[in-house]
């Protein structure tokens, strides 16, 4: 009986507590820069893609939501002729990011995906594709590899030793 | 032809007030649940009952197949018919009411007892095994605190010596009867709720077990009538406990009786949505143990009490 | 007046004839409520409000609710063989007799008061409780007898069976 009426005091004194809701369209919610959102292609310091086409980020991903196709420039530097992510299938898990070697795929805080036709939840490569670098600044692959791709000359990157020259008795 | 007048008022009042709740109910209780409820349509929400309307008038009005069709349509309108009708007894002021009648009080008992069938043969003609499980709860529940009902208001009755609603507030000029009455006012709120079967006495139309109890196949304007039909029920009770218990349109005089009359029927309005907000649907059987063992002893106590004193202050 | 009371009375026959014939369960039921409802409203034509008001509350808004309470549980269908089965021609010829007897008292009745009039005259709550009180007391007391012992024999009836414990489950 007290119980009840206790519940009942309780029940009538949240009318003066703060209310939980937050207005949505109208006042964004704070998304923390990893959030796990639209999914995009980003380019390197020099604006060059990122991407190399190597089919990671499609095998890693669960819902088999991205496709793509290689190809390569005149200098041999891969990069993907089409890049196509089904929003309509994709389920955020952040894998593609995980599996990219090169920090190409990114996902980013906006999730504001809607659409009222399906077939515009396929986003081809120019959709994807930003001019930016996303969240990992300054870097380049090709910096830290050891192949030569016109970014700089072999044996001359970041954490790399000079090239022997195997010719040589002198060293 | 000022009869027909105050009819119609009092219709367009009531079914005003009826519509209203349905926004003013989502609102409270979102405020009680530290939600905001409907704030979109209209200056904060208040045309969403509009909206609702005009959604519920053009949704198809499906009869099922398997259900009893003559049955099945009128029911709903036994509801509607059995609560308004009961509105013209109440005396909303001194002089604005549509009926002074020498048994005002059993005409609401009549009319409530009738309004049973709406829900009865509701859920029976549907066809539908939780629509007639709904309405089996449904007619026991509301037969049990039918009965208390009745007798939580012959201790009014006693005192004010009258069925008639205006003498009971005239009656009520030296001290509201939630006083002297207070077992009476208590027996007769719960039974209230009980009878317009509302949260925490929802067990007909329990959504967690019965789909929605005795209307699961009711659309259209045909649901709508038992949705308003409820609010209706509330709004009733509310008059009913403040012109039995809480002195009717009495009250300081700086303002109009009409004030009066609606500020406390909207308390009683605001309080039941404040019981649906807190407290949970008890089970069928501790329902009735509930009403046979502990209320209907303490009415009827009440009873031999109040004839008790007035004999003795005779 | 009197064209409402032969309205009321219209339908309460009207509504009787259809309660006896009609087949389906429930809606005889109804028809039988509409005629308890029309024959409260005689009642109050004739100056008794206090009993129309307590036709509508126990007989048709709580009897006949256990009434459409029990056909309901029963589920009656359709079914018309058992009901051929049970009414036999013979078993009309009691009632038959019976009935003819009441209807011929009835004419007897009518012929003898034929000239006299029903003054309504109104019946205030007060008086049938002084007149249940003191002339009718000890038809008050008995009746209050038969439902205590209807009270009894359904707590009796409805009195549950001592549980039957496993030996396992005891404590």
């Amino acid at each position: 009986m007290f119980s009840i009426l206790r519940s009942i005091w309780l029940t009538f004194l949240h009318a003066f507590h703060k209310r939980e809701t937050v207005g949505y369209p109208e006042k964004k919610p704070y998304l923390p820069p990893r959030y796990r959102g639209r999914i995009v292609l980003t380019r390197d310091s020099e604006g060059n893609e990122r991407c190399v086409a190597c089919n990671l980020c499609a095998a890693a991903c669960p819902v088999d939501c991205i496709s793509l196709q290689a190809t390569e420039d005149e200098n041999g530097r891969r990069y993907p002729e089409f890049f196509r992510i089904n929003f309509s299938r994709c389920i955020f898990c952040g894998l593609c990011e995980e599996a990219c070697p090169t920090y190409a795929i990114q996902l980013t805080p906006d999730f504001e995906l809607g659409e009222y036709d399906r077939q515009s939840m396929v986003y081809e490569k120019e959709h994807l594709l930003i001019s930016g670098e996303g969240k990992y600044h300054g870097y380049n692959f090709y910096k830290n590899a050891g192949v030569d791709m016109g970014v700089k000359a072999k044996g001359e990157g970041e954490n790399e030793e000079p090239t022997v020259d195997l010719k040589s008795l002198l060293k | 032809m000022e009869y027909i007048f105050i009819i119609a008022g009092v219709l367009l009042i009531v079914l005003t007030i009826a519509a209203g709740l349905i926004w003013v109910e989502r609102r409270l209780l979102a405020l009680w649940q530290d939600r905001y409820g409907p704030n979109r349509v209209g200056p904060f929400g208040l045309f969403q009952v509009l909206a609702d309307m005009i959604k519920i008038f053009f949704k198809e009005d499906w009869i099922p197949p398997f259900a009893d069709k003559a049955v099945f349509v009128i029911a709903p309108g036994i509801l509607m018919i059995s609560i308004l009708l009961t509105f013209a007894i109440i005396p909303f002021t001194d002089s604005f009411f549509v009926l002074d009648s020498n048994i005002g009080l059993l005409f609401f008992l009549g009319n409530s007892s009738l309004g049973v069938y709406s829900i009865v043969l509701g859920g029976w003609a549907s066809n539908n095994k939780y629509s007639l499980l709904g309405s089996i709860r449904a007619s026991a529940q509301m037969l049990t605190y039918e009965v208390f009902m009745g007798l939580s208001l012959m201790g009014v009755v006693m005192m004010s010596d009258s069925f008639n609603l205006r003498e009971i507030v005239e009656a009520q000029r030296g001290m509201w009867f939630v006083f002297p009455q207070f077992i009476g006012f208590v027996v007769f709120l719960i039974a209230g709720v009980a009878e317009t079967h509302r949260t925490p006495f929802d067990i007909p139309e329990a959504e967690g077990e019965l789909v929605a109890g005795y209307h699961s196949e009711y659309s259209g304007m045909k649901f709508g009538m038992f949705f308003v039909g409820e609010y209706l029920g509330v709004t009733l009770i509310s008059t009913l406990i403040v012109t039995l218990f809480f002195g009717g349109w009495l009250g300081p005089s700086f303002l109009p009786p009409a004030f009066w009359f609606f500020f406390k029927t909207a308390f009683f309005i605001c309080f039941f949505v404040l019981l649906r907000a807190s407290l949970p649907r008890p089970r069928y059987d501790q329902l009735m143990d509930f009403g046979w063992k502990i209320l209907l002893p303490l009415v009827l106590l009440n009873i031999l009490v109040t004839g008790a004193i007035i004999l003795y202050l005779q | 007046m009197n064209t409402i009371f032969y309205i009321a009375g219209a339908i309460a026959l009207l509504s009787s004839i259809l309660a006896i014939t009609n087949r389906n369960a429930i809606h005889a039921l109804l028809y039988l409520i509409l005629s308890l409802l029309s024959i409260s409203v005689i009642f109050y034509i004739l100056g008794a409000p206090f009993i129309a008001a307590l036709e509508v509350i126990v007989y048709a808004g709580a009897i006949m609710v256990l009434f459409i309470f029990v056909v309901m549980m029963l589920n009656i269908g359709l079914e018309e063989e058992l009901e051929n089965k049970w009414l036999k021609p013979r078993m009309w010829i009691l009632p038959s007799i019976i009935a003819a007897i009441l209807l011929a008292n009835l004419i007897y009745a009518l012929r003898v008061l034929e000239h006299q009039t029903v003054t309504p005259q109104i019946i205030q709550p007060k008086q049938i409780g002084i007149s249940l009180f003191t002339t009718y007391l000890l038809a008050v007391e008995l009746s209050a007898i038969l439902l205590l012992a209807g009270i009894i024999g359904a707590y009796h009836i409805g009195k549950q069976k001592k549980k039957i414990i496993h030996r396992f489950l005891k404590k």
